[in-house]
């Protein structure tokens, strides 16, 4: 399709007529006005993004856009958004879900889509709970939070580290922001979209209903990343000597830090594909079916 | 019982040894050299638990006319040695006039070998390969098998050639001279078994099944394949990889069969025809992602090569075990089609029509090959191309104006809305026939969301009971409404006429158990009975009327691998078969052979004159020994 033919949109084009079910101010508003608002920026004509989800409160979030979309599997958008990227590349492909859809049931997509490196942006809503089936502790839950029948006593076991662990899979784009700051989200889902790579965006997006007490501190907590650290007390891992500006961030980071964390080259162009394109299908059939006579 | 291979014309022979002894490749080239002289054959391997170069044996079948199944028993065979054989006998299926090949410096005949009674001829494999530099005793064989076989001493050679072409060149030069050595101690050409050597009239193919399943995908168009490795499927997608890069496609190694399913779902969204391969374990991962396809109406197809179950249970043997899985296995009522392929050629035929189907239908088909077909090695005749089906009904790609103009590109189409918005085609709108026109991502003025939520015809998630009825219906009626055409099925008949009559015994299977219960049919026939087979290739939409038609007034045998007659209790729940129809099932691994479907139906069917007492009362023992028979107790 000739971009030029396409009129330039505005943020709220990118919108559907679906109105979200979420509960009033709940963070995804912000994640999702966010999104359009990097769309319109960069540009890109509807018909060539695709928007994948799971299931989960943020996943609602291709339903409210225009774009093409596929509202799958709880845990299972990243193999769906890999499988589309790897067969049509020439597609804008954005994954968005929560933290319990990522971070839980799909942890080990989450692993290989880092580590697989493919074009992809994957938005991740991380309000620290299970919103949709109303306030179960998730992976980014702190291991006192009480607030759960399901974990009366706190889940006892320490908040996965979306960020760190991106970095250790080899995602080479890791940027965090806050949904409460919608701009600052929107040119970081900009940059993700354009990084010619996984880029993963973890976005704190505070859940209204289940989270109330804890997460309207976030609007105070949040800093640029870099500008504070965790105590010794609190960091998991030493910090190795001579270890890289990034990991060492990483290590030290309080999960309240914003901007981009971490950027790199591409590690690899697609290599674990193969892939080959062939005008000529018939032929090559025809020359596989000789080979069977041998 | 074992009964003898009868009028076949056909030889059956194995080759077994220890890990490193090369049972296998002996077989390959008896295999290849078969198909070099213009016969046909099947070669189905067996082997120890050992990940890599444990004891195996090649079992393997040659013939003039189509081999489809290994047969009742093995006439020839060549030991290389002994070690770990037990785990072989039942496989083995020696009796008195059976010859057993062996090598007496590698020990005596074991006693479980000794006791089927065959004729026991020592040949010294060993010493005579040792008379060659780099000589290999299983090469020794291969020549004394060949000539036994009837196998001219070229065949051989050339066979060599293609089996090990990549080997050294002193390698091949060794195997060749061990092979000429052992087929010049034969008397080839004089040998009572030697079957009647045609010259191949037409090219005729040398492959796995699930080598056949591979080519079908690409015959389907397929373009992109995800893999995660499990046995016995990988090969089908190792098969794959390097050739659908050739043919233009892409193939991605999954972290496992989650992410494999929902990758096809992404390319398939994408517009890209879409297939994997798994086995039984594989498949319970991937149901969840099966029902997305079925609800979101995205094509996928989905081969099980079945092995032994349940659990990790036997990964190198067959078992036709996953049918309830394949069938009911979703969870929700997710209509979506199952098949299975009949032959190793039929896999090609079966995997392509699935896909083809698949994509017609927007929907997940999920096709039950087994390792019995997807590990055994075939010359076959080229196998046909699957009936046309209709591709992919899609919009007219050249702006967001189609949707006013009602542009869709097929005339079936119901006309959508035009006074819709753009931002809400009508993906899931109801039509005449179920199915509705599926973008792909690209398409300006298309934009939807496909959704594994109720939804409502725009694809908006929607809980409103008229929107699930009205969903569900269409789900429904797009497989039903299909015309699926004579493929729904294999039919021989013989010569009978058309109408079946009442003293006839149709045996009614499914999958690998075709190939011996059609052998089993033509021996029948051959002593008078009146026979007719049916072998079914779609099991999901059952195709009721015809099956119907089909079996009217006869009495019905339904075979299959498994043991609680999973098959059977199918078609009885769909209220299909006379309730005089019996069942054989039996568990796998063992291969099914003709004979045994011929002792089963001795065993259950009633007395000739009982036939006619049945409207009485029938015959007191001939019920007893049916109801004895039933479900489950055929083994
Ligand atoms: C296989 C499966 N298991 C469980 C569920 C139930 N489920 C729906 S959403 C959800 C958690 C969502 O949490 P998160 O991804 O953090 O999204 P949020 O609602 O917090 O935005 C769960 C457990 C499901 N839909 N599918
Ligand atoms: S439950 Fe929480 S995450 Fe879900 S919509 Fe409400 S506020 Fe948002
Ligand atoms: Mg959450």
């Amino acid at each position: 399709m000739a971009p030029a033919m396409i009129p330039s949109l505005r943020a709220r084009d990118y919108l559907s007529d679906v109105k979200p079910i979420w509960c009033p101010g709940c963070g995804h508003f912000g994640v999702l006005s966010a999104l359009t608002k990097a769309l319109a920026y960069l540009e890109r004509p509807k018909h060539e993004i695709a928007v994948i989800s799971g299931i989960g409160c943020s996943s609602r979030v291709p339903a409210y856009l225009n774009c093409y979309g596929f509202h799958g599997l709880h845990g299972r958008a990243l193999p769906l958004a890999t499988g589309l990227k790897a067969a049509r590349p020439d597609l804008t492909v954005i994954a968005t879900g929560g933290d319990g859809d990522g971070f839980s049931i799909g942890g080990n997509h989450f692993l290989h889509a880092c580590r697989r490196d493919i074009d992809l942006c994957y938005i991740v809503m991380d309000n620290a709970v299970y919103g949709m089936t109303k306030g179960q502790a998730s992976p980014t839950t702190p291991p006192d939070w009480t607030q759960s029948a399901l974990t009366p006593h706190g889940t006892g076991i320490p908040a996965f580290r979306p960020a760190a662990i991106a970095l250790a899979s080899g995602a080479s784009f890791i940027a965090r922001g806050f949904s409460a700051d919608p701009h600052g989200l929107s040119e970081l889902i900009a940059r993700a979209i354009l990084h010619p790579g996984f880029a993963f965006v973890h976005v704190l997006s505070p859940c209204r209903t289940y989270r109330p007490d804890d997460q309207s501190s976030w609007k105070q907590a949040v800093h640029p990343f870099g500008e504070h650290i965790l105590s010794t007390a609190e960091t998991a891992v030493d910090t190795p000597p001579g270890a890289s500006t990034s990991t060492k961030l990483h290590v030290q980071d309080d999960g309240l830090g914003l901007g981009v964390l971490h950027e790199v080259a591409r590690s690899q162009a697609s290599t674990s594909a193969t892939a080959g394109a062939n005008p000529d299908r018939q032929a090559a059939l025809d020359a596989i079916e000789a080979e069977l006579e041998a | 019982m074992i009964w003898q291979n009868d009028n076949q014309q056909s030889i059956t022979v194995a080759v077994s040894g220890s890990g490193g002894s090369g049972a296998l490749t002996a077989g390959f080239i008896l295999l290849a050299a078969a198909q070099r002289c213009g016969r046909y054959g099947l070669m189905m391997r067996s082997a120890g638990p050992q990940v890599r170069g444990g004891e195996s044996v090649a079992i393997l079948r040659i013939g003039p006319s189509t081999v489809t199944n290994i047969g009742d028993r093995v006439d020839l065979l060549a030991a290389l040695d002994w070690r770990n054989i037990e785990r072989f006998q039942d496989e083995l299926a020696l009796d008195a006039n059976s010859l057993v090949l062996h090598d007496n410096a590698a020990g005596a005949v074991p006693s479980g070998i000794a006791a089927s009674g065959a004729e026991q001829r020592p040949i010294d494999f060993g010493r005579r390969a040792a008379e060659h530099n780099g000589g290999r005793a299983n090469m020794i064989a291969v020549g004394v098998l060949g000539g036994e076989m009837g196998l001219p001493l070229q065949a051989l050679l050339d066979a060599t050639d293609a089996v090990l072409g990549k080997k050294a060149p002193a390698a091949v030069d060794a195997a060749k001279a061990c092979i000429a050595t052992g087929h010049g101690g034969t008397t080839a050409g004089q040998t009572e078994r030697e079957p009647s050597t045609a010259p191949a009239a037409a090219k005729r193919w040398r492959l796995s099944g699930n080598a056949a399943a591979g080519l079908g995908a690409l015959r389907a168009e397929v373009g992109f394949i995800a893999a995660y490795p499990i046995t016995p499927a990988s090969e089908m997608l190792e098969w794959l990889a390097p050739r659908l890069e050739r043919a233009g496609g892409t193939l991605l190694q999954a972290e496992d069969e989650l992410a494999a399913v929902n990758m096809l779902i992404g390319a398939s969204f994408g517009g890209v025809p879409a297939v994997t391969a798994t086995s039984g374990p594989g498949l319970s991962l991937m149901t969840e992602g099966i029902g997305l396809a079925v609800a979101s109406e995205t094509p996928i197809l989905v081969v099980d090569v079945a092995r032994g179950g349940p659990s990790t249970g036997l990964p190198t043997k067959s078992e036709q075990a996953d049918l309830n899985q394949a069938l009911y296995g979703l969870h929700g009522d997710a209509p979506h089609l199952v098949l299975a392929p009949l032959d190793v050629g039929d896999c090609a035929f079966t995997v392509e029509w699935g896909s083809r189907l698949a994509e017609r239908l927007q929907t997940a088909a999920i096709l039950l090959s087994d390792q019995a077909l997807g590990q055994t090695h075939a010359v076959i005749d080229p196998p046909p191309r699957c009936p046309p089906v209709l591709g992919r009904k899609g919009v007219s790609a050249t702006s967001a104006q189609a949707l006013t103009d009602n542009a869709i590109d097929s005339a079936t189409d119901r006309a959508i809305d035009s006074a819709k918005p753009a931002n809400a085609f009508a993906r899931y709108a109801p039509s005449a026939d179920g199915i509705s026109p599926m973008p792909s991502p690209g398409i300006p003025g298309f934009e939807y969301t496909a959704d594994g939520l109720a939804h409502n015809a725009q694809g908006t998630p929607s809980s409103s009971a008229s929107d699930h009825r009205e969903q569900l219906s269409k789900l429904m009626h797009k497989l039903t409404a299909h015309d699926y055409g004579d493929a729904w099925a294999r039919i021989d008949r013989g010569q009978l006429a058309d109408e079946p009559a009442d003293s006839m015994i149709s045996l009614l299977t499914w999958g690998s158990s075709w190939g011996a219960v059609q052998e089993a049919t033509t021996r029948l026939r051959e002593q008078g009975a009146q026979v007719q087979s049916i072998g079914l290739r779609l099991l999901a939409p059952l195709q009721h009327d015809q099956l119907s038609r089909a079996i009217a007034g006869t009495q019905v045998l339904v075979v299959e691998i498994n043991a609680t007659g999973q098959l059977f209790r199918y078609l009885n729940a769909e209220r299909v078969l006379p309730p005089s129809a019996r069942s054989f099932a039996r568990p796998g691994p063992l291969p099914l052979r003709p004979a045994e479907v011929i002792a089963q139906l001795r065993l259950q069917r009633p007395q000739p004159d009982a036939d006619e007492n049945q409207a009485g009362g029938g015959d007191e023992h001939a019920g007893e020994s049916l109801q004895a028979a039933d479900v489950g107790g055929g083994y």
